[in-house]
């Protein structure tokens, strides 16, 4: 039953890492912004000229 | 007429449309920036809204200040001589087009390497080769199609504001700390005897206290120091006894592992400072795109253009400017200090100092001051106080506006918690003596038990949901609060202190014609000229009129500031200012109007007359049995008669007070020891809005403008500002019970903790029960309050 004390200390080390992976993402400001990048990620690839008319006459 | 709307802004294109790729245009900017995105192979930003643009400006001359480098070193983050990092505020961002078109402004100039909006925040974070394309350069390109950065003196004096994330993390750490002991607590609640147990116990628990030891010394450290400070001003707020709570739990728990007297309460500890802190975070809604700290600064140019003795005209940052010197103030810009007209035609817009929606014209000679925009041509004027010393401006020396922003109406929870230590610690030092003469072990315990059950977590969080709620609710309904407890400030309010212009009428005015009759024919010529005027005056007048249109208007012209003039059917007409018809006009300066003559006769005037908001009587009939009513206006007394016809007679009225005036009015009602609430919009109410227990900005346009305050009202929601009182009053009462029923749960537990039977596993269920219910309380009750009113 001595596994007990790896196991628990294996799973603190994750649960730490995942802490910290939080804390890192609040400190790069990703969440300052909450609204732009769920606009941004969808204009990516439309800059194509040709895609741009099928589109236009899809939306009239 | 069939109305047709600009393909790019969607506006309506009245006279001047403009035909290109059989598309319709407003204007030339619109076409522009049509033809730009066009070139540039961006036309699927008319796929992504419909109509999605803004009017672009006319940009020539406007930044030229640009070109002075020290100017522009303020404005930059990072520079290092090739890559330029620079933050713009872009007020006209508003639709997710705009964020599309400024993230591929890389596209249309090869300088620019990558750009980034923020769109709560309007703002737009570009990175650009400076050897490629200048600072001038970028910013031209972006008003060129539509964006125009609003470069004002605020961006050159203030240090960059610093995001403060540290609640988040502390948040952070007790939630993780919390989660990970309570793990670790629950086996020992269930089997007290077991052998693998008791093999672990020690190894739980000591991972127990390594958690607890980050959420004492970092997650709670903000509650020991204002206690701290508190104690130190011989205060006891709220954090007084939730520091004492939390450092016994600590201490108490420490000693009770290290003697293996049991697991101690360090799961409860962990959830106690993670509750309180999530009640902060709740509390702290933060409108991004909106302003509660502005002051004259956000409204000023930061450069000028000086005139030297030789007729040349250089730029230079506004805070050099000196008494004596000319300054070229052009169409559009901003006056930033006193000064003298030199030559030129002045048309002033003094819309963010007093709230007036109408121009005044003044003429070389007049004195002008800060703050007007000059609405006609160029005019050029003679410096007669440097910035800081002009009548706007020397406002903002009051100290009013450098003390630091604390609520001088002390907060219901200090108030009780006050109190409740004090019975507190009595019951828990009797407590103590009662069992030292029984038993001594028991002692300790019952002392220690009795503070922390009667850590007032439940007392502590109800204010903090409850007024972040309402401030939720209230946000949701164009009322935006800056923080949280001016909600309890609100409620306390027994004077309420309104400003006249730009407050209680709105921007929208009513045109009433005095003079000779007109004929039909008059009326379509008038109708026709104004046509072809783009000025504001005009345009009102324009829509104004149901006449149809002649179009045979001849040798029209235009005299920027002072009127038009133009024939038809060899019939002349003038309209315009007194002076441009050669109207002898001595009284009623105030008044804004367009005179009109016909074939040299003088027929009469079109008076601009602003308009009382609707409601305004029916709030101020409302309003006026709870409180006292005072206008307090920087107008003249013209209005009093009309005025006092539609208010009740109990409103106080005060007319031609400058803006110190105000200030020390609001200071001399609360030496009366009264309780002022201030509505106001314009630049010179700002004394009085700072002064104020709560100040109030109406704003038509909540993203353009609004001086330091502590609520914005869109002034749509005029209407509702009784029903705002109602709820912050309601709201109050409802803490109040809250702090009742926390109350009886303290007492509940207090009653186990005296008799020495409060066991980790009863604190750990009882305590964030309470909290919880108190919540769950609180937060109902508000959204109750809210739509019952």
């Amino acid at each position: 039953m001595d596994v007990v004390y790896i196991m628990i200390v294996v799973s603190l080390i994750i649960a730490l890492l995942f802490f910290f992976l939080f804390i890192n993402t609040v400190k790069s400001g990703q969440y300052d912004d909450m609204y732009t990048p769920s606009v941004r990620m969808l204009f990516e690839d439309e800059i194509v000229n040709d895609k741009v008319k099928e589109k236009s006459e899809i939306t009239k | 007429m069939a109305q047709e709307f600009c393909y790019h802004c969607g506006a309506d294109c009245h006279s001047s449309k403009l035909i290109f790729d059989e598309k319709n245009f407003c204007c030339n900017g619109c076409k522009t920036v049509y033809e730009i995105l066009n070139q540039n192979e961006l036309q699927c930003y008319y796929d992504l809204t419909k109509n999605p643009g803004s009017i672009p400006k006319e940009i020539k001359e406007k930044f030229n200040y640009l070109d002075n480098p020290d100017i522009v070193s303020k404005l930059v983050e990072f520079d290092d001589g090739e890559t330029v990092v620079a933050q713009f505020n872009i007020p006209s961002i508003h639709c997710s087009s705009c964020i599309w078109v400024l993230e591929n402004l890389n596209k249309l100039n090869k300088g620019i390497k990558s750009s980034q909006v923020n769109f709560p925040e309007k703002t737009v974070r570009l990175t650009f080769n400076v050897t490629q394309i200048n600072f001038k350069a970028v910013v031209e390109l972006m008003t060129s199609i539509g964006y125009e950065p609003y470069i004002s003196l605020e961006d050159a004096s203030s240090a960059k504001k610093k995001i403060d994330r540290k609640l988040i993390y502390q948040v952070a750490v007790a939630g993780f700390a919390f989660g990970n002991i309570m793990l670790m607590s629950l086996p020992e609640y269930f089997q007290m005897d077991e052998f693998w147990l008791n093999q672990y116990k020690s190894f739980f628990r000591g991972i127990m206290f390594v958690f607890a030891i980050p959420v004492v010394a970092f997650s709670a450290k903000d509650y020991f120091i204002s206690a701290f400070k508190g104690l130190k001003h011989k205060i006891l707020n709220i954090d007084v006894p939730i520091s004492l709570g939390i450092g016994i739990l600590f201490i108490r728990s420490t000693y009770d592992i290290i003697f293996n007297l049991g697991q101690g309460y360090f799961d409860s500890l962990a959830g106690l400072v993670f509750f309180l802190l999530l009640g902060k975070v709740y509390q702290q809604k933060t409108y991004n795109f909106l302003s509660f700290e502005r002051d004259y600064k956000s409204y000023f140019p930061i450069a000028v253009t000086l005139i030297d003795k030789d007729k040349n005209e250089h730029y230079i940052p506004v805070n050099d400017v000196k008494k004596g010197d000319r300054l070229l103030i052009r169409h559009q810009e901003l006056i930033p200090v006193d000064g003298i007209i030199i030559n030129g035609n002045a048309l002033i817009d003094y819309s963010f100092v007093t709230g007036e929606s109408f121009p005044i014209s003044k003429q070389s000679g007049d004195k002008v001051f800060a703050g007007g925009k000059q609405m006609g041509g160029s005019i050029e004027i003679e410096v007669i106080e440097k910035m800081s010393q002009s009548y706007l401006t020397q406002l903002w020396g009051n100290a009013i506006f450098n003390k630091k922003l604390t609520n001088n109406i002390k907060s219901l929870t200090d108030t009780i918690s006050k109190n409740f230590t004090i019975v507190i610690l009595a019951i828990a030092i009797f407590g103590a003596i009662y069992w030292f003469r029984i038993d001594q072990n028991v002692a300790f315990n019952v002392f220690t038990s009795v503070l922390i059950i009667a850590c007032p977590c439940a007392l502590a969080l109800a204010a903090p949901f409850a007024l972040g709620n309402m401030l939720r609710l209230f946000g949701k309904d164009k009322f935006y609060l800056k923080r949280a407890d001016v909600i309890e400030s609100l409620a306390k309010i027994d004077v309420i202190v309104f400003d006249k212009t730009g407050t209680l009428t709105s921007s929208q005015s009513q045109i009433i014609y005095s003079g000779e009759h007109l004929t039909e024919f008059d009326l379509i010529g008038i109708k026709s000229l104004l046509r072809q005027s783009n000025h504001l005056m005009s345009r009102k007048l324009y829509e104004d009129l149901n006449y149809p249109i002649s179009n045979k208007v001849a040798n029209f012209e235009e005299f920027i500031g002072k009127g038009i003039l133009g024939t038809i059917n060899d019939i002349s007409f003038y309209l315009g200012s007194a002076n441009f018809v050669g109207v002898n006009e001595k009284d009623d300066i105030l008044q804004t109007k367009i005179w009109i003559k016909i074939n040299d006769e003088i027929k009469g005037k079109f008076i601009f007359e602003n308009t009382y908001r609707a409601n305004l009587a029916s709030v101020f009939k409302q309003l006026e049995s709870t409180f006292e009513l005072i206008i307090l206006s920087g107008d003249n007394e013209g209005e009093k008669e009309k005025l006092s016809r539609l208010l009740p007679v109990s409103v106080q009225y005060y007319f031609n007070q400058k803006p110190q005036q105000k200030l020390d009015f609001i200071k001399d009602l609360q030496s009366k020891n009264k309780y002022v609430l201030m509505i106001g919009d314009g630049l010179n109410d700002a004394g009085a809005l700072a002064q104020s227990d709560v100040g109030i900005a109406i704003s038509e346009d909540i993203n353009i403008f609004s001086p330091a305050c502590d609520g914005i009202l869109n002034a749509e929601k005029f209407e509702l500002i009784p029903r705002y009182l109602k709820c912050s009053k309601q709201t109050l009462k409802l803490i109040k019970i809250s702090f009742i029923i926390s109350f009886v749960y303290n007492f509940l537990g207090i009653y186990l903790a005296v008799q020495g039977l409060l066991s980790p596993i009863i604190a750990a269920i009882f305590m964030p029960l309470s909290s919880i219910s108190v919540v769950l309380f609180v937060t109902f009750g508000s959204n109750i309050i809210f739509k019952k009113n």
